[in-house]
């Protein structure tokens, strides 16, 4: 094969391991979207204040140490050594748990049967308390997200492929990050999870109900309340894998709430209630944007990703205006 | 019994039809545009000038023209600060293309080009709607930074891309730049707003502000009953963008005096104009206003508080700023999710009443 | 109800507003800091260290000549609507000189602060063609421009390979945006100079995924990349050059893109990385004892004390220590302890530190000598480069402090600044 050739399916490749990064935030937007109706901007403010969490616990920082330290005078800082990763793991689940709960008792009660866009709005206020409140928790520099995961690039494949090429073209062989691969996997697992759970357990059928139709759930006894909870709790969770995945190649820090605007292009590609959806989104955004880039990008002055995704998931909503997975939208009058 | 709706009796259509057909309310606009126009231009200062008057009117401007599109014919657009950078940009090019138009022109005429940009973008919206259509907008938003950062045109060849306002006059007295007396730069945007205020008041009673409506409401109805429907959309579109132009070409020109596209017009500013109308109140031209006065207000007032009244550390302040900014978005939503307008609207009803509740 | 609170709030606030104390007998530093939105983590460094040092003089030394230094810190978030609500809310407090802190901010008060005689300091920063002292009266952006840090670092590049460039591949990552696009010109200057190819890869804000831009330098494998990256771009770009085994001692950022917040994420894989300086790094300088004795110990430091010693945190100290000497240096020309913003002007313009000042104050070889003048606003340009060792986990000075080639910036300063004045009709005053 020529480098050339391998050049082009490399970029496919790194395309597909970007899609599935995308993948990864998009879903927490899906998982709330089909449960409620709300489209949830707070989401990546959501991954950012899961990593901080879980960073802080990791590292056993002090919540509140700078306030409490500015109020009182004292000078606090770490509690101990930290917690060992899974355990951290686990109370940041806790705390997002307690987060949905909050969120769900003093905000969303009261938003019952408001108009989409004035459900989007709040989730917009969500977003800038959050953030705020996560800087004032856990202190706004850029943090190491460090959970033992591998990472760089693969030199299996590197020495697989640089054979490919024709003698004497000098090819190095194909790259791929190690994270992006963890990334897949955990991509698949928490797919077929999710799949698995709102198939086979009496929860995730109440969630379908919900999502289905709230009044007809409603009368046959399911609790909205809880539900919500629920979907907000493994929104949550969704966050904090994206929070990780992405924390790990950026540090964890205010930007990190940013990656939402990646995850948006996918969302309306895939459809904004489809968790297949999701991820197809995402292979098709970062395989197109990627193979636009080193084609077309190099001739009128490159950085063209950002809206070329934009204009991407455009083009095919062109075809299905509600997205390749998205419920078919019926209208009568 | 303050706010009277009855005895106010019309003998003539023309009376009948005016912008303000209720006496009470007339009245109360004229007050308020003979201070704005009277009483502080005498007052204002450098502060009130930057800080709060031309924020609030160049914002006031790009809501009236979101709530049209958004309000009036319910299509969520994000591409807002996108459009704002066209105006911009077109307002740039022709202040340094023809130095000796009139600034009322030059930044009329950048509205109009941005409308014609505005209508191109707004073709997918003959296909997409609700957030698909949201997030599509995006598109513009994204696209249109990327093209003023790289072509170079856009920006006359200048070492960073910034593009910075020539000095122009008006009447001799300085407009744009560093020495504009704070009145001026305050007159100009006071009159534009106001007047392109009327105008939206107006267009949104007439045919086509009904027909937008009757998008919003439902549109395959309003198709049926034979409003038709591309040509209400561009038209939205169109004047949305027209309005929305012409604020990011005061904003460039008249209040920051330079810009940068991907700071100046970043998608954050998008989100911005969205939150100002929904704040304020989606298909009300003075939610538009209340919107905007909400946003741009707030966060200094709450600095202001802090730090000067309270003296807390700059740092915690701003983030408590931030927290607060969120917390108050929530708590109106909470108590009233149609907006500051529909709250005025309620304390009409209850002025009404008052002091006599029954 | 809710009404007539929202009103009453406004009107309070309106009377502060109003009511804001005169100035008093004190010398006004306001700090234009940002301390959230992306770019928070690098604004809160440089606040603290800025910030400390004018403690450190209040307690220690009494203030500048006896008159305490008053530092209103306000937030801009890296916003320039905020950042213009700053300025206008404190530049009638007496306000001495502005420090914005961000390109957008500092073009918007090149005409506003030239017009109200309050001088600003872009240090390393904002306007390069401000190093014209001629057209740019107030504005000064000593000791190093951006031009000077491209310069320098093909210098060092130069001194690695013997002298010699030809035919080697050098890469320009920068962040598409105007700071981002500063060097290109210098470095396509230089290229024809020393006859390296130079490719620019832009990388769009915020610049979190930067998978194409790794994968085209991957595939090019130049000789060195230089980056001109900004807030959470860095970070991605160490990790990604660690992630192709691109060695790090051939991958140089300017200075904006050389501190702890940047390299640490990307662990043991950004060991090597080098970025360019224009101050010492480390706490190995005697002035962190009086930080220690007058500012941390006594509970006075900024922020949360935790950033003392970090590259940001001593380049805020940097430039409050210039800001320090230059009003020191103001108040002996005027003989007066208040001082005007054109008075501090004066003393900015006549600033010199040399080698036996520093260490008066504390910061021996912490930066080179500074010389001031009516036509040179930019100072000296000398850079030296830093690397990081992530065993130790500190930034390391590996070289002396370098001239840049002012053979090819001068001209390309004289012109930008040519052409601003003649775009804002500003005739050149007059230098002795």
């Amino acid at each position: 094969m020529s480098p050339d050739l391998l050049n082009v399916l490399e970029v496919i490749l790194n395309g597909l391991m970007a899609g599935i990064m995308y993948s990864l935030v998009a879903l927490g937007f899906v998982l709330i979207y089909k449960a409620s109706g709300i489209f949830n901007y707070a989401q990546g403010v959501m991954a950012l204040f899961a990593a901080l969490t879980l960073v802080g616990f990791q590292t056993g920082q002090i919540p509140f140490a700078h306030v409490i330290n500015a109020a009182l005078g004292t000078h606090l800082d770490t509690w101990g050594p930290g917690l060992p990763t899974l355990l951290a793991i686990i109370l940041t689940m806790g705390v997002m748990v307690l987060f949905a709960y909050v969120l769900e008792r003093f905000v969303l009660r009261h938003m019952v049967n408001q108009a989409p866009i004035i459900l989007f709005m709040t989730t917009i206020g969500l977003a800038y308390f959050m953030e705020g409140f996560g800087d004032l928790m856990w202190g706004a520099d850029v943090k190491t997200m460090d959970v033992g995961l591998p990472s760089g690039g693969s030199t299996w494949l590197e020495s697989i492929t640089a054979g490919w090429a024709a003698e004497g073209s000098n090819y190095r062989g194909m790259y791929i990050d190690v994270l992006d691969l963890w990334a897949a996997g955990v991509a698949i697992v928490l797919v077929i999870t999710l799949t698995l759970f709102s198939q086979y357990t009496k929860t995730g059928r109440a969630l379908r109900a919900v999502a289905d139709d709230h009044q007809a759930a409603l009368t046959v006894g399911i609790s909205l309340r809880t539900i919500w909870i629920i979907v907000w709790s493994i929104a949550g969770f969704v966050a904090l894998v994206a929070g990780i995945m992405w924390g790990a190649k950026s540090g964890v820090q205010f930007s990190l709430s940013l990656i939402a605007l990646k995850a948006l292009p996918v969302l309306i590609l895939g459809g904004f209630t489809s968790i297949p959806g999701a991820i197809v989104g995402g292979l098709i955004i970062g395989v197109g944007e990627k193979l636009f880039e080193y084609f077309i990008g190099g001739m009128i002055g490159g950085a063209t990703e950002n809206w070329f995704a934009y204009v991407l998931a455009l083009f095919f909503l062109m075809f299905r205006p509600q997205g390749l997975f998205g419920e078919r939208i019926i209208e009568r009058v | 019994m303050f706010y009277r709706e009855a005895g106010d009796f019309k003998t003539s259509y023309s009376s009948d039809q005016q912008t303000f057909p209720i006496r009470l309310d007339r009245h109360m606009v004229w007050g308020i545009l003979a201070i704005a126009f009277f009483v502080v231009p005498f007052f204002i200062n450098d502060y009130w000038e930057k800080s709060v008057l031309l924020p609030f009117l160049v914002w006031a401007m790009a809501a009236l023209g979101l709530n049209i599109l958004t309000g009036f014919c319910g299509q969520v657009s994000l591409g807002s600060g996108g459009f704002m950078a066209v105006g911009a940009y077109a307002c740039y090019k022709l202040m340094v293309a023809f130095p000796w138009m009139n600034m009322f022109i030059v930044v009329i005429l950048a509205g109009l080009i941005t409308a014609v940009v505005g209508m191109i973008f707004g073709l997918p919206s003959l296909r997409i709607k609700g957030f698909y259509l949201a997030v599509a907008t995006l598109a513009s938003q994204f696209f249109l930074v990327w093209l003023f950062n790289k072509v170079p045109w856009f920006y006359n060849n200048s070492a960073s891309g910034m593009i910075v306002a020539p000095e122009r006059t008006f009447f001799g007295i300085p407009l744009t730049g560093a020495e504009s007396p704070s009145w001026i730069t305050y007159l100009f945007c006071l009159t534009l707003v106001v007047v392109f205020a009327f105008i939206a008041h107006n267009l949104i009673r007439g045919r086509i502000g009904r027909s937008w409506m009757a998008i919003r409401d439902m549109d395959i109805a309003a198709e049926i009953i034979g409003v038709p429907p591309l040509k209400a959309k561009l038209s939205a579109f169109a004047i949305s963008s027209f309005y929305i132009g012409m604020s990011g070409a005061m904003m460039f020109a008249i209040y920051l005096g330079t810009a940068e596209p991907t700071e100046a017009f970043g998608i954050s500013k998008s989100f911005l104009v969205l939150f100002m109308i929904i704040i304020g109140g989606l298909g009300s031209i003075l939610g538009s206003f209340l919107g905007a006065a909400f946003l741009t207000l707030m966060p200094v007032l709450l600095k202001n508080v802090m730090v000067n009244g309270f003296g807390w550390p700059a740092d915690l302040a701003a983030h408590i700023e931030l927290l607060l900014i969120g917390a108050l978005i929530m708590f109106f939503l909470i108590v009233e999710p149609h907006g500051l307008a529909q709250l005025w609207r309620v304390t009409k009803e209850k002025l009404r009443l008052w002091p006599f509740p029954h | 109800m809710k009404l007539k609170k929202i009103g009453l709030a406004l009107l309070a606030a309106g009377m502060l507003v109003t009511a804001m104390p005169a100035a008093m007998a004190e010398l006004t530093f306001p700090m234009l800091s940002y301390r959230t939105g992306p770019y928070g983590p690098n604004g809160t460094e440089f606040a603290d260290g800025y910030a400390d040092y004018l403690t450190l003089v209040n307690e220690r030394d009494g203030g500048v000549g006896g008159v305490k230094i008053k530092a209103p810190e306000c937030e801009t978030a890296y916003n320039t609507e905020k950042g213009v609500e700053c300025y206008e809310s404190t530049k009638g407090q007496g306000s001495l000189i502005y420090q914005p802190l961000s390109t957008g901010i500092t073009y918007q008060l090149i005409p506003k602060v030239t017009a109200d005689k309050i001088p600003m300091h872009s240090m390393g920063y904002g306007r390069t063609s401000a190093a014209d002292g001629k057209v740019f009266e107030y504005i000064f952006n000593y000791p190093a421009n951006y031009w000077d840090g491209a310069s320098v670092i093909i210098k060092h590049l130069l001194d690695q390979n013997k002298g010699d460039l030809k035919g080697k591949k050098i890469t320009l990552l920068y962040h598409n945006s105007a700071y981002g696009k500063e060097p290109i010109r210098t470095l396509e200057e230089l290229s024809k100079k020393h006859g390296y190819t130079l490719k620019t890869i832009p990388v769009e804000h915020p610049g979190q995924e930067q998978k194409s831009q790794w994968l085209e330098i991957r595939r090019d494998n130049p000789d060195y990349v230089v980056m001109w990256g900004w807030g959470v771009m860095n970070q991605v770009a160490i990790k990604e050059a660690g992630n192709i085994n691109f060695p790090m001692d051939k991958f140089i950022g300017i200075w904006w893109a050389g501190s702890e917040n940047d390299v640490r994420p990307a662990g043991a894989a950004a060991n090597g990385y080098k970025a360019a300086t224009f101050h010492g790094v480390g706490t190995d300088y005697p002035v962190f004892k009086d930080i220690e004795k007058y500012v941390k110990g006594p509970g006075k430091a900024a922020g949360d004390g935790k950033n003392i010693g970090t590259v940001l945190y001593n380049r805020g100290l940097y430039a409050a220590m210039l800001a320090v000497e230059a009003a020191a240096t103001a108040q002996k020309m005027h003989n007066t302890k208040e001082l005007t913003g054109a008075q501090m002007r004066d003393g900015m313009e006549n600033l010199k530190i040399d080698k036996a000042r520093l260490e008066a104050l504390g910061l021996p070889n912490f930066a080179p000598e500074i010389n001031v003048s009516c036509a040179n606003h930019g100072g000296p340009g000398l850079a030296a480069i830093q690397q990081w060792d992530a065993k130790e986990g500190k930034w390391k000075l590996i070289t002396d402090f370098i001239a840049s080639d002012r053979e090819v910036i001068d001209p390309l300063i004289a012109e930008d600044a040519a052409a601003f004045a003649k775009e804002n009709n500003i005739t050149p005053r007059e230098c002795k």
